[in-house]
């Protein structure tokens, strides 16, 4: 059963992948010169082709389009070639795009998921058990953290982490996601072992920034629940104070927490390109950097749908299911 | 005849009436400098926040930049000839810091002016219009805030090859506004629906006097704790796009200087190196502190009810 509040999600959602994928397609239209010839010339030193041979070469093989057809036949072919998950070649890496992105992605979703657990489900417990004890010398602290974490931006926080715990203490790897010399890929302790120790400064990283937001949203979210008349009523009936934390506060307060997890990954997977730089992380983020210092369109178009997709995508997900995990949402 | 009355109380809520200098000074002391010195956070915010504008205004005079690179000098300490010590070529680190707090505060101050702009002419259209044109522009606004704004600013800064701030914060500011639109446009509606507005119509105003001694003043104080809101997120973008080393404008920019120690000349790799790694960051970190601080405490100002990290 669709409901007409979920097509409109859906509409709207398309409409959001459109416009994104307009702008990717006129920023590829408007590429400096310069970049494209260094391309072209490549081609030529390499097959040997005329110069105009070698540019369409170059257009249709690392941009996508076309340029001898009309431009709207260019802007169908392109989008229509990113829906297929065709994205190109990349000319730097001298690897096709989708080889890159299936190397990349598996690293930057567990890195994003595993941070994105942990500060949600701490915070969330460390809110509800502020909003429930009331007058703590947690709260003060807390809400001095929170100041104090907002006015550091998450790159900030990746570099005093790798400077101090990877650099000077040795405590942590320099870069990548794993020692290839050491471990051998596959489900064993010490390969699983190798990645987490890998994956720790990175994902600390984004724990620290995101922590004091949630609690704080929490806290915020269950003091307003905490005046409702049932969890007086739940108080009065004598209830274990366990069951009215969870089953009366926690479960209503975190509603609105929910919606703004689709917001949360937006910017986690925006933080992810300097974060990922700065541990040489080989995740999506790590190589958007890449792409954009060494200019491949190629590599910035595709890892940049497929950001905005996942981004699309969370934010969908969360509209649909929010009417199932908050039935007020519903009647609407 | 019977026009008169409205005639006359139109004038008398359109005369503007001259105050004195003194007068002025007097109200804005007890509406904006008093409540700021008596709330703890917003003066230690102003304190931080004008620490950094003299930096930036005043400090490029009294401090010169010598760029002169000496070798010997390399990865000093700190000391009285040189308060944070000294770069990979033996250049004064606080010298860069004061020259490149106007580079970072012109970038973010430009970035926030556009974006209050345009938040302000989206909202006050959409929520003073309604209607289609409502429907329209939130469409678009609701585009804006999905899209996530960190890699198209750095796609459309690497394309357009920036290398003025003003073009700079014009790319930062189209990826910054949606969200103020959406809350002037909330506020709009919910004022449009209010007694002094409604009377005000009733009385034959213009559409202009309406939205521009009416409605505008009613959020200025709001846009005023959004400014500096938006002004800290400038910084940060700015930062982490210069950080990546795609925009070439100055080497004592802030951002420049982080990429710098950390890919270019190793600073962050030798143990006498720290001074020159952690200058930036911690001016960053201490610039934005106080820019939440001031926000912060000018909203509790406004609306007690309301307390952030509190």
């Amino acid at each position: 059963m669709i409901s007409k509040r979920a097509i409109k999600r859906i509409a709207y959602s398309l409409a959001t992948l459109f416009a994104a994928t307009t702008i990717l397609f006129i920023v590829v239209h408007n590429i400096p010169g310069d970049v494209i010839y260094v391309w072209v010339y490549d081609i030529v030193e390499t097959y040997g082709v005329s110069w105009e041979e070698a540019e369409r070469i170059a257009r249709v093989m690392f941009l996508g389009y076309e340029p001898d057809k009309p431009l709207w036949q260019q802007y169908i072919d392109y989008i229509r070639n990113l829906l297929r998950g065709n994205l190109g070649y990349s000319p730097t890496f001298r690897l096709p795009v989708n080889a890159i992105v299936a190397s990349a992605l598996p690293w930057t979703l567990f890195i994003l998921s595993l941070s994105l657990s942990t500060s949600f489900i701490i915070g969330v417990l460390l809110g509800m058990f502020i909003a429930w004890k009331r007058k703590t010398i947690i709260d003060p602290i807390v809400s001095a953290y929170a100041a104090f974490t907002d006015a550091t931006p998450d790159f900030v926080t990746a570099m005093l982490l790798f400077i101090f715990l990877a650099v000077r203490l040795g405590l942590f790897p320099l870069k990548g996601a794993y020692d290839a010399e050491i471990v051998t890929p596959g489900f064993n302790l010490p390969f699983i072992a190798n990645v987490l120790w890998h994956a720790a400064l990175p994902v600390l990283s984004y724990v620290i920034e995101h922590i004091g937001a949630w609690t704080l949203l929490m806290k915020g979210s269950a003091v307003s629940v905490l005046e409702e008349d049932y969890v007086r009523a739940a108080i009065a009936r004598g209830l274990r104070e366990s069951r009215v934390v969870t089953a009366y506060i926690g479960r209503t307060a975190i509603i609105p927490l929910v919606a703004l997890i689709a917001i949360s990954i937006g910017s986690m997977m925006g933080g992810s390109i300097l974060i990922e730089t700065v541990f040489t992380y080989p995740g999506m983020g790590y190589f958007f950097a890449q792409a954009i210092g060494r200019m491949d369109y190629a590599l910035m178009q595709g890892l940049f749908f497929l950001i905005i997709a996942g981004v699309i995508l969370a934010n969908l997900v969360v509209d649909l299911i929010y009417p199932i995990i908050d039935p007020r949402a519903r009647e609407e | 005849m019977r026009r008169m009355p409205v005639e006359m109380i139109k004038e008398v809520i359109t005369e503007e009436r001259k105050k004195t200098l003194k007068e002025a000074l007097v109200e804005f002391y007890y509406s904006w400098i008093r409540p700021i010195l008596k709330n703890r956070r917003a003066f230690i915010g102003s304190l931080i926040l004008l620490m950094f504008i003299s930096m930036a205004t005043v400090g490029p005079l009294i401090v010169p930049l010598d760029l002169t690179t000496r070798w010997e000098q390399r990865f000093l300490p700190p000391s009285w000839e040189h308060p944070l010590g000294t770069d990979y070529a033996g250049r004064d680190i606080f010298q860069q810091i004061v020259h490149g707090s106007r580079e970072v505060l012109t970038i973010a101050f430009l970035a926030a002016a556009y974006a209050i702009l345009i938040a302000i002419s989206i909202g006050i259209v959409s929520g003073y219009l309604g209607g289609v044109v409502d429907a329209f522009l939130m469409g678009i606004t609701d585009i804006f805030l999905t899209i996530p704004s960190f890699p198209v600013m750095l796609i459309i800064a690497v394309t357009v090859r920036v290398a003025d701030p003003f073009s700079f914060a014009a790319i930062l500011a189209i990826w910054m506004w949606a969200g103020l639109a959406r809350s002037i446009r909330a506020q709009v509606r919910s004022l449009r629906e209010r007694e002094f507005i409604e009377a005000a119509k009733v009385l034959g105003m213009s559409t202009r006097h309406i939205v521009f001694k009416e409605i505008l003043p009613n959020i200025a104080p709001y846009i005023t704790i959004y400014f500096i809101r938006m002004m800290k997120g400038a910084i940060t973008a700015s930062v982490g796009i210069m950080f990546l080393g795609v925009v070439p404008l100055s080497i004592v920019h802030w951002g420049v200087m982080m990429n710098l120690a950390m890919f270019q000349y190793g600073a962050v790799y030798v143990p006498e190196g720290i001074f020159y790694a952690l200058s930036p960051l911690m001016a960053i970190v201490l610039l934005e502190y106080g820019a939440i601080c001031f926000a912060s405490g000018v909203e509790e100002i406004v609306n007690p009810r309301l307390k952030t990290y509190e």
